[in-house]
């Protein structure tokens, strides 16, 4: 009986129409089904979705809702870590295609954990959230001092700068980077986001940071918006 | 152990400590030791050290609803990944924490825990509690019983176990041993003790002493 039951609520995704797909993989990527979501977004590209299309609707919307609920303390790090490989699989899929369009990234974004700080995992998913939305994003990893920073900025000339701390003994590092910028003129160059759970709005203000970013989704959001507020500075 | 002057006697009535589960036990261990006759211990779950977030709104509640029947309350936290939100929900009720960032750096002491961090930055460190809990707070916590997978995303950039014990025994060694073996990382004991731990309390707990001038812990809507 109960395996009659699981076969009726089996749910056969290119059965669905595009728009149940999406909401399925949506809830996919919350589960962090992986293999569910590489057929789901086979299946789009199948009908004829453009790889952006996919990207943006299906994947980018469902970690942007993981992403809140990270946040709100609503899914905690294993769930996050889960979706987080489940969104891999489906730009595993996406990101050669994305290529092969020869869309230009709507911006450059170099982003690292603060020296002294080894979590990675808010910060790797604001990377996640950053490519999904357009940004090339160069990941300087864990434990990164100003030298590094600002030698990833000399050679990749990003946009912006992003920087995350997981710790209170951490978090005052992002202020040694930014006036290390300010000390050699540079500030002006770059616009600066910082995030990780110890932060909050004051303190971005605080340390002279363009932004403070509170959870991934809220971080790719700010960053188009500062591109964007750049160039029309520039224009 | 070191007795403050008058540590023991609290004529202006009781004092509460609000603290972490975790440190249930130490601090206990503290007030018998000491003839803390005044002070009583409520603690507040052990779980929300993976939680920090929730731990100042959940310290604030505790001492609000206890502020009517304590001269004096103090917080068995340190800032404890709460990035100072806790210290200012201490500012606002007017009441004192455990100083340092957590348990592990008043356990070891401020010097002897910036060393280890020093030493390795991907220290990861377990006290008796934690040892004792570590299948419920981090095994099972973090998933990697079931998901084995989540050992590289979850201690992939960890390189040893500290082992910061408060007694001797040799059990818990082992297991704490077992611990950074199943995890896959280099083993350290260090025996604390209760390093500043008893300091700080009986510092926190006695200036009520002096008599308090503090004025009564503001009890409305938060």
């Amino acid at each position: 009986m109960a395996e009659e039951q699981d076969i009726e609520e089996e749910i056969i995704l290119a059965d669905l129409s595009d728009e149940d797909l999406t909401a399925q993989m949506h809830d996919d990527l919350y589960d962090g089904l992986g293999d569910e979501i590489t057929e789901g977004t086979n299946i789009l590209l199948g009908r004829g979705w453009d790889p952006g299309r996919v990207l943006n609707d299906a994947l980018v919307e469902g970690m942007r809702i993981v992403g809140i609920d990270f946040r709100d303390g609503i899914l905690f790090v294993p769930e996050v870590l889960l979706s987080a490989n489940a969104m891999k699989a489906g730009m595993a899929i996406l990101r050669p295609l994305l290529a092969e369009t020869g869309a230009e990234p709507i911006g450059k974004v170099v982003i690292g954990t603060v020296k002294g700080d080894i979590h990675d995992i808010g910060k790797n998913l604001v990377g996640m959230m950053l490519e999904g939305a357009g940004f090339e994003v160069i990941d300087l990893g864990i434990n990164t001092d100003v030298e590094e920073f600002l030698g990833a900025l000399d050679e990749h000339k990003p946009d912006i700068l992003g920087m995350s701390a997981l710790l209170t003994t951490t978090m005052p590092y992002m202020k040694v980077v930014i006036d290390t910028l300010e000390q050699k003129s540079l500030r002006g160059e770059y616009s600066v986001i910082v995030g990780g759970a110890p932060l909050n709005e004051e303190f971005g203000e605080a340390i002279g940071a363009d932004a403070y970013c509170r959870d991934a989704a809220v971080a790719a959001e700010t960053a188009s918006r500062l591109v964007s507020e750049r160039r029309a500075a520039a224009a | 152990m070191n007795r403050p002057t008058g540590a023991t006697e609290a004529p202006g009535g009781r004092t509460l400590v609000v603290a972490c589960g975790a440190l249930a036990r130490e601090l206990l261990q503290v007030v018998e030791a000491n003839g803390l006759t005044h002070v009583d211990v409520e603690c507040l779950p052990a779980s929300y050290h993976n939680t920090p977030d929730v731990i100042p709104h959940a310290v604030a509640t505790r001492v609000r609803a206890a502020a009517d029947r304590y001269q004096r309350i103090f917080v068995g936290y340190g800032d404890c990944g709460t990035g100072g939100r806790l210290d200012a929900v201490c500012a606002e009720l007017g009441i004192d924490r455990l100083p340092g960032d957590h348990c592990y750096e008043f356990l070891a002491g401020s010097s002897a825990f910036a060393d280890l961090h020093a030493e390795e930055l991907g220290t990861f460190f377990l006290t008796d509690y934690l040892v004792k809990h570590f299948d419920r707070l981090v095994v099972k916590a973090f998933w990697l019983d079931t998901h084995p997978e989540m050992l590289d995303a979850v201690f992939g950039n960890y390189r040893r176990l500290a082992y910061l014990s408060q007694v001797d025994d040799p059990d818990l060694l082992d297991r704490a041993r077992a611990a950074a073996a199943q995890l896959g990382l280099a083993f350290e004991h260090r025996p604390t003790g209760l390093g500043n731990l008893e300091t700080h309390l009986l510092a926190g707990t006695s200036v009520a002493i002096t008599g308090s001038t503090r004025s009564p812990l503001p009890t409305g809507a938060h």
